[in-house]
């Protein structure tokens, strides 16, 4: 396969700015979840770019081993928290969420 | 003619899985329904473990798959479902903030494509030595797993040109930092959706 | 021209080899599930189409089938109604890629082979989610959700049972590990050890489940919620589903025969011993047997009787067990089944510390399996012989 480094890396670098803009521009909550599960990925990309073409080696693939476990740690208690406050304020947006704003 | 399509297989495949990837990951930001746009972030997903597959991962490829989509995203998508009703499926946000977005967006892209372009990758390129020992990497025997499961276990493979770290001491610290950090979360989670009675507020 | 024959045709063989056989299996299953509920149910299935067996009555079914209405419900989201089917199907065939038939016969030799079939499997419940929410009824929804529920639950303890007999072979290859079984039925890896022989039984337990099988078909108890996720669906699309369901039946059955039951060994070594007298199937490699074409044919014949078999038996306990509820369901898997799975996991992993031996693990695998036999042949035993007497106990006690 003669695709080069640059390549894959960005690949990962459009899927981290879609993310990042996800998480701009959503007013969901779970929108803003599902920007950040794609920021994520977007590292894992890299890091098995990583270790496939230079000399990081299987370092690459526990990280990004790592990455998967993590995130979706994350993924479950974001959902715990977005939930919580749909069940007090009736909606999920987070425009609304201003309690502390006084 | 048929020799040149052979040998630009395996790069056409990595195209095709890379665009399906890039396109996916566009339709979660451009559209307005929630529940499109968990799905267009499966397929990108998807994609993205086909990825991972062509670079020679294929233990963190099935790992994705089995975790990130048949886990997380089931998560995501219950999420989506139980508080996607009526108004909430489609809000829409200002032309405005779209505006603002798409500028910090593309600056970001350019900062962070500009770098990776303008970078010498040359430096870090694999020596020869371990292009030929991790030639098969890509073949049906590939020493993946043995590997990483090696390095979990703090045993780093004694390979100097597989791994960077020949004497290392591995990963199994964060290995057992993980094991009870997911314990910790199932436990907060499990505390934070236990069933509450419901109050209404109006806001 | 070589690079042509192997990068080329041969994987277009594969595919089109594998998919026929996908398609294949679904035209028997439907038949072969008829005639074996008639049977349970003591009356005949099938009988008219085809002969006195009712051979043809799937290709009936399958005309009448794609004759009907294409219904898409008008609250349906139409996008998402109409990719559905696919994901499932598409989730269920890839795990057929590095199945190996025979010796060596994979489309797709992978080293970590049995965790891509779990992994590509578990793509299969986004597709169920999706049927649900797009058909726009709540019934559909409810079926859809349930079904994500169990089977997502039920999929850690079904991989957690191979990773016994990940252990005892030392391989996730799937072609490596069903070679390490050759020879007599007593080199099977659920004779290795007695956790390996009760995560056996295990893993066709949290399978039925996976595949949403009575009696864990909550998704489609046709007397609660209609049909479930697929209530909106008719005709081409339902056909897909159904598909889908029967190849992951037959996927998980034959992951239970290459990592358990000796994928293509035979109970007794027959290739070996027709080989010693006179009709070569193969060749002898130091102490281990490498089958030729002929040999893998017969080799392929006892592994396609195996995954039948065990298809048999699911079917089997499909029609003689009563469906069992939600909560039940899931506290069948969190209270009860995961605790036992990580039991067995310990013992499998701390088995080769104090048994060194490989005869060792036999003597404890057959003595687990006659322990199981006692107990069910004890139960057995103790029932009454007919309700009457049962009720009659029951009351004078």
């Amino acid at each position: 396969m003669t695709v080069e480094l640059q390549t894959v890396l960005l690949i990962g670098a459009v899927m981290f700015v879609c993310g990042v803009v996800t998480m701009a521009t959503k007013r969901n909550a779970v929108g803003i979840l599902i920007g950040a599960e794609l920021v994520l990925n977007a590292s894992n990309l890299n890091f098995v770019a990583f270790a496939y073409y230079t000399s990081f080696g299987i370092d690459g693939q526990a990280f990004a081993l790592f990455g998967i476990v993590l995130p979706a740690a994350e993924a479950a208690i974001a959902l715990a928290i977005i939930l919580n406050f749909y069940n007090n304020h009736m909606t999920v947006d987070v425009d609304r969420a201003n309690d502390l704003k006084q | 003619m048929i020799q040149t399509l052979i040998n630009s297989w395996p790069n056409a495949l990595f195209y095709m899985m890379a665009l399906v990837t890039v396109a996916c990951a566009i339709a979660v930001v451009v559209t307005q329904n929630i529940v499109r746009a968990a799905v267009w972030l499966l397929f990108t997903l998807t994609g993205t473990a086909g990825l991972f597959f062509l670079l020679g991962a294929d233990f963190v490829g099935a790992t994705q798959l089995l975790i990130y989509v048949g886990g997380t995203m089931i998560l995501v998508i219950f999420g989506v479902m139980l508080t996607a009703r009526g108004p909430f499926v489609q809000m829409k946000t200002a032309s405005g903030e779209w505006t603002l977005a798409a500028i910090v967006g593309l600056t970001l892209f350019g900062l962070v494509s500009g770098t990776l372009i303008s970078t010498d990758w040359s430096r870090t390129k694999k020596s020869e030595a371990a292009v030929k020992a991790g030639e098969g990497i890509t073949e049906a025997n590939s020493p993946t797993t043995m590997q990483l499961g090696l390095e979990f276990l703090g045993v780093p493979p004694q390979n100097p040109k597989i791994s960077r770290d020949p004497a290392g001491i591995g990963y199994l610290l964060p290995f057992e930092i993980v094991s009870v950090h997911l314990l910790v979360v199932l436990i907060g989670a499990a505390y934070l959706a236990r069933a509450k009675r419901r109050k209404a507020t109006t806001s | 021209m070589s690079d042509l024959i192997h990068k080329i045709l041969l994987p277009l063989l594969y595919t089109v080899i594998i998919m026929l056989f996908f398609q294949l299996q679904a035209i028997i299953f439907v038949w072969l599930e008829r005639k074996v509920s008639g049977r349970i149910q003591d009356r005949l299935g099938p009988t008219r189409v085809g002969g006195k067996f009712g051979w043809l009555q799937t290709i009936a079914d399958g005309v009448k089938l794609l004759l009907k209405e294409d219904l898409i419900p008008r609250d349906a989201d139409r996008a998402m109604f109409r990719v559905s089917p696919y994901i499932v199907l598409c989730g269920a065939f890839a795990a057929f890629l590095v199945i190996p038939f025979a010796f060596q016969w994979a489309a797709q030799s992978m080293n970590v082979a049995v965790f891509f079939m779990l992994a590509v499997m578990s793509v299969e419940v986004f597709g169920v989610i999706m049927a649900g929410y797009a058909s726009g009824s709540k019934w559909a929804l409810f079926g859809g959700m349930r079904e994500a529920a169990q089977v997502v639950s039920y999929e850690v303890p079904m991989a957690m049972n191979i990773v016994p007999a990940v252990m005892a072979s030392g391989t996730m290859n799937l072609n490596d590990a069903a070679q390490m079984q050759a020879g007599w039925f007593w080199n099977w890896m659920c004779f290795h050890d007695p956790f390996t022989f009760f995560a056996a039984i295990m893993y066709l337990v949290c399978a039925t489940a996976s595949v949403k099988r009575a009696p864990f078909d909550l998704a489609e108890a046709e007397s609660e919620l209609v049909a479930g996720f697929h209530t909106e669906y008719s005709g081409f699309r339902w056909l897909i589903f159904f598909m889908a369901e029967y190849a992951s039946m037959l996927a998980v059955a034959w992951i239970a025969t290459l990592m358990f039951w000796g994928g293509w060994n035979g109970p007794l070594p027959v290739a070996q011993w027709l080989t010693k007298a006179g009709i070569t199937l193969g060749t002898w490699d130091g102490p281990s047997f490498i089958p030729n074409v002929g040999g893998r044919i017969l080799g392929l014949l006892n592994f396609i009787a195996k995954g039948y078999t065990l298809i048999v038996v699911m079917m089997w306990v499909r029609w003689t067990l009563p469906r069992i509820r939600i909560d039940q369901v899931m506290k069948t898997c969190l209270k009860y089944l995961l605790p036992i799975t990580c039991f067995l996991l310990l013992g499998a992993a701390a088995w080769p510390l104090f048994v060194r031996t490989r005869q060792g693990g036999q003597i404890g695998g057959f003595v687990a399996a006659g322990l199981l036999l006692l107990i069910v042949g004890k139960a057995i035993v103790s029932t009454p012989k007919s309700a009457a007497q049962g009720r009659r106990e029951i009351v004078y006690k």
